[in-house]
């Protein structure tokens, strides 16, 4: 099995694991961030640049370095690579640009947002980019359009990572959306408006890293930190039935597929699931979810009741001892 | 004038008939290297030193001996005839006028590969030239030449030309797979590369029009004698398509090691510079290679007289020296803008990016914005760093070589021209006056 070190960490992988999946092996501290990865989908990845790294030892047969930063979602990790990514001022640089890239035309529409406060791409502009913005351009917009009458597509928003149109692909039957027009035009669209119309269309809103697919059920009843996520199952003849509920209150306000350490979807879920199981009734609740710390939807202080905790002491270690 | 290998009888009228490329001399290679074996055939042109002809200028024998040959896999040989740089003409004036040198290059490195169907995909806008091959082709099958059994020799090929939509980008190699394929042309993500996984999955070899046109010769003369035309790694002859503000714009066959102030200045090539002006700037291998001030083209940093081969335009790496990169030789004078000509050339850009990575899809848009604001007359000092910037965000970081080919005209421009954008920012009524510009949209026509 090929041993491969990243930012001196020295792990030893399966043949064919990505330098982005071994990363995360080793954990997030030197995972570099994924905007358009998506394990589950197959030829995801590659897109958006913001995991490229820097190859200073390319196997150990061939210790050269590669010449160029290379997307660490598709490079497959070979015997003896040595690999920079945390520890490199020159790749954190690089990032820094992708992160201003992907910003220029998005509308930072945030405060109106429903994808605000889960959106990775606040969370990347938050964690690698800068915090001033040099692009005084206007900035590209297009008209909202209806993906069926569950799902709203804004491609303001959106910056063409496909992960929506590798699910319409592999998840669902007969793809009706893609990608049309290129460069810095190119959209996301449903064949001439097209609506998507199958079971399991509504998981390109969960694979959406920001605002541009939203559930329609959903949009601008709340923020979602001021929601409550709890695991719940029920018996689903089309999907696993393992689901994430928002509470507010008693009332559910929206149903969403549950979302692993790196934000991707454990199960697929199916649009009955997702959009009409709206009641209590409905589902077997399994417990609150578990949701990082560092995530302002953790607000909900679930860690504290889970844990037990000796509020003082422990409250203490919860936030890094400040 | 040097060798002419390839463009030795184009005067000859009907060149493009099949009698009269017979007449001349055409299908010889073909014959002899029927009667050879397919590896023998690769072998002579890893002799010949012949690199590839479209702009990387990577060494082509060697890339025929990485295609992988797995049993029972059909394997194809692809032609890219999109050639859509700026700048760069040479391919099309070649299939234009000696189409069967094409054809008969593709039978023999078909055969050289083991491929049974090879394609030719041309650029979209060349409609005319599509036409051409096709009557070429269509002449070759009735003949013998392509089809079952190839002069008896029991070599099998088809023969089709795909033409394209007229996208720059599907002249990246995995791009124009996709789009032969029939879909979107957009890069692939590398690896795996075309000679293990290309057309259909199949192991692929493509290679630009000259190249495959240049194996005729090198059979035909064998790939020792080849390798002597031209200096060190640089062996034969480069078409080099010249435009600008010379006396004699047009296609010319130059062997390699030809010094560029001869080129430039000699009644044989260029003929010097138009209306009596001085040499400016030149970008030399078509609108994606850095150009390159008076003083550095016509001689490198450290004072030796600079050649028109890969090695010496390469001379001094990006800070001081270029690439020959697909022959597509523009010449500035005086009086040419060396800004508004990079906006004209990252216009392109931004417009045929493919959009699937960011860098590339964004930057070359930005790119644009800030310089059409310098030309607009409301640039800002802190404009020229804020391209350097971005340029240096996007060089290396993409998926393909169209954002690094976007990257280095900005990048050169600044590194050499420097104080143009500035006098322009500083000075914008100097735009105004400004009389020698091309393709500037909502201006006069330029003043000869």
């Amino acid at each position: 099995m090929p041993k491969v070190t990243i930012d001196g960490h020295e792990i030893e992988v399966p043949k064919g694991t990505t330098i982005l999946q071994a990363a995360r092996m080793i954990g997030p501290e030197v995972a570099p961030p994924a905007m358009c990865y998506y394990t589950k989908l197959k030829t995801s990845g590659g897109y958006c640049r913001t995991c490229i790294v820097k190859v200073t030892k390319g196997s150990a047969q061939n210790p050269n370095p590669m010449p160029k930063p290379v997307a660490s979602c598709r490079t497959e990790v070979m015997d003896g690579m040595e690999v920079v990514n945390f520890t490199s001022p020159e790749v954190l640089e690089a990032r820094k640009g992708v992160v201003e890239f992907l910003l220029i035309n998005h509308p930072l529409d945030c405060p109106v947002c429903d994808q605000a406060g889960e959106c990775h791409l606040q969370d990347l502009g938050y964690e690698h980019g800068a915090a001033k913005t040099r692009y005084d351009f206007e900035r590209r917009t297009f008209e909202k359009i209806d993906i069926g009458d569950k799902i709203q597509l804004h491609m303001t928003r959106c910056i063409l990572c496909y992960r929506c149109v590798k699910t319409a692909d592999q998840i669902t039957d007969g793809r009706v959306h893609g990608v049309i027009n290129r460069g810095d035009v190119a959209e996301i669209s449903t064949y001439i408006e097209n609506a998507i119309d199958n079971d399991f269309s509504g998981n390109v809103i969960d694979v959406c890293p920001v605002g541009a697919l939203t559930d329609k059920t959903f949009r601008f009843k709340s923020r979602v930190w001021f929601t409550k996520p709890v695991d719940a199952h029920r018996h689903c003849d089309k999907c696993s039935g393992k689901v994430r509920l928002w509470f507010k209150g008693s009332e559910v306000l929206r149903v969403t597929a549950r979302k692993d350490q790196w934000g991707e979807v454990e199960d697929w879920i199916c649009n009955t699931c997702r959009f009409d199981k709206k009641q209590l009734s409905d589902w077997t609740v399994e417990g609150p979810s578990r949701i990082d710390r560092h995530s302002v939807i953790s607000q909900g202080h679930y860690e504290l009741a889970k844990l037990k905790l000796d509020t003082g002491k422990k409250l203490k270690e919860l936030h890094g001892g400040k | 004038m040097g060798k002419q290998l390839l463009l030795e009888h184009i005067n000859v009228p009907g060149l493009a008939r099949l009698d009269v490329y017979r007449a001349n001399g055409g299908y010889k290679a073909l014959e002899k290297a029927l009667k050879m074996k397919p590896e023998e055939v690769v072998e002579e042109v890893k002799k010949s030193g012949l690199r590839g002809r479209g702009g990387a200028g990577f060494p082509t024998g060697m890339k025929w001996s990485f295609l992988a040959k797995p049993e029972g896999v059909p394997r194809h040989l692809v032609c890219n005839a999109d050639e859509s740089e700026p700048g760069t003409f040479k391919d099309r004036f070649l299939m234009q006028h000696n189409p069967h040198v094409l054809v008969e290059g593709m039978i023999l490195s078909s055969f050289a590969l083991g491929a049974n169907t090879s394609y030719i995909y041309i650029r979209g806008e060349l409609l005319y030239v599509y036409h051409i091959l096709e009557k070429a082709i269509a002449e070759a099958y009735a003949a013998g030449l392509l089809g079952k059994n190839i002069l008896g020799s029991g070599f099998d090929l088809d023969l089709y030309v795909h033409p394209g939509a007229g996208a720059y980008i599907c002249g990246e190699e995995t791009a124009l797979i996709e789009s032969l394929e029939g879909k979107r042309g957009n890069p692939r993500i590398k690896p795996p590369f075309p000679a293990v996984s290309g057309v259909w999955s199949r192991p692929t070899v493509v290679n630009n029009v000259e190249t495959i046109a240049a194996t005729v010769p090198i059979i035909n003369m064998g790939g020792e004698e080849y390798a002597k035309i031209g200096i060190g790694k640089s062996t034969g002859t480069k078409l080099i398509s010249a435009c600008g503000h010379i006396n004699k714009p047009g296609v010319y066959e130059i062997e390699l090691g030809l010094p560029v102030e001869e080129f430039i200045y000699s009644e044989q090539y260029c003929g010097g510079i138009r209306n009596g002006k001085k040499l400016k700037a030149v970008v030399a291998g078509g609108s994606s290679v850095p150009i390159l001030p008076t003083e550095l083209i016509l001689k490198t940093a450290k004072g030796e007289p600079r050649l028109m081969s890969y090695e010496s335009l390469a001379d001094g790496g990006f800070a001081t020296g270029t690439m020959l990169g697909s022959g597509g030789f523009i010449v500035m004078d005086e009086t040419a803008s060396v800004v508004k000509n990079l906006w004209n050339f990252t216009r392109f850009y931004h417009h045929e990016s493919c959009g699937q990575c960011s860098p590339c899809r964004e930057g070359t848009g930005w790119m644009e914005k800030v310089l059409h604001r310098i030309l607009d007359g409301h640039g800002k000092q802190s404009d020229v760093d804020l391209l350097w910037d971005i340029q240096s965000k996007i060089d290396g970081k993409t998926i393909c070589p169209l954002g690094d080919a976007a990257a280095w005209p900005v990048a050169s421009a600044i590194r050499h021209f420097r104080a143009e954008f500035e006098e322009y920012i500083k000075n914008p009524s100097s735009i105004k006056d400004e009389k020698h510009y091309y393709n500037v949209r909502n201006e006069k026509a330029p003043v000869a």
